[in-house]
């Protein structure tokens, strides 16, 4: 569990960014780049392009692939997908388990609460 | 020859390979956690897992009804499985079969790196935009059942 708990923190913490999540959305929009193609599109050195890349890297929000020389970078939305399972989710789930209890209540069906 | 992936997925499961595996050729584990999005029940993968045999991606609701077919290509348990990828109209023509690997490898820490490679998906476009949201939720379900147990709620075994 503690394991488990270190990775989301990770995964948090690379979204946390702008010029990191710009970097997702790059690779969404054409999967599996060179790290001189993202550049093209980041204001920024080369530097820190590969900084966030490596921290993207260690949330497992980004694989590495090589293809010969050249090494692609790939979004990976597994993380993204656990985060939603198991946030978004929950809460969705909760929420509309009140609305059923509400819709319940005020259409008279609960027995436990009628007076 | 090798083309450019169109997809990987990564997992990092806390597991051993054998699990992991099992979970690829296993239809009892399978239609414990392979789901996707639009999917209204579970799916499995029924082959004898051997190069060269025939693999079906079928409905686990009863129907058996198949959506997917392919080839086992590689089979190294409890590696490496590549198998082909068609529709089942698909099936006779080659040209249009992409093609998924999956690599299941001991990682630090007790845990399992697993990799889901899905190439020459532009064969066939409108595959590509099926399975790109269905991989992440059947790897994100396997972990789940993987290390807690847990099948997930909206799961209901049906045959």
């Amino acid at each position: 569990m503690p394991q488990q708990l270190a990775d989301i923190d990770k995964v948090f913490k690379a979204l946390a960014d702008p010029g990191r999540r710009r970097l997702l959305d790059l690779l969404h929009q054409d999967n599996g780049q060179t790290l001189s193609a993202l550049c093209v599109h980041m204001d920024m050195t080369r530097q820190a392009v590969t900084q966030h890349l490596q921290q993207l890297e260690a949330a497992n929000l980004v694989a590495v692939v090589w293809q010969g020389r050249e090494k692609l970078h790939y979004l990976n939305p597994v993380p993204l997908h656990e985060i939603s399972e198991r946030w978004i989710g929950k809460f969705e789930r909760s929420r509309l388990g009140a609305l059923r209890d509400l819709k319940r209540r005020l259409e008279g069906h609960d027995d436990d609460n009628k007076t | 020859m090798t083309t450019k992936p169109d997809f990987v997925y990564v997992s990092y499961i806390a597991t051993t390979p054998e699990k992991v595996w099992q979970a690829f050729v296993d239809t009892d584990v399978m239609r414990k956690y392979w789901v996707g999005p639009t999917a209204q029940c579970a799916r499995v993968n029924v082959s004898d897992w051997k190069p060269g045999s025939r693999w079906e991606h079928q409905r686990a609701d009863g129907t058996c009804t198949v959506d997917i077919v392919g080839t086992v290509i590689e089979s190294d348990p409890p590696r490496r499985l590549v198998y082909s990828w068609a529709r089942p109209s698909d099936a006779e023509d080659e040209s249009k079969h992409s093609r998924v690997s999956i690599d299941i490898e001991p990682h630090i820490d007790g845990l399992v790196r697993l990799t889901v490679t899905h190439r020459d998906l532009e064969r066939d476009p409108q595959m590509l935009a099926g399975i790109s949201g269905g991989w992440p939720m059947v790897l994100s379900n396997l972990k789940t059942l993987l290390e807690t147990g847990r099948v997930l709620p909206r799961l209901v075994p049906a045959a």
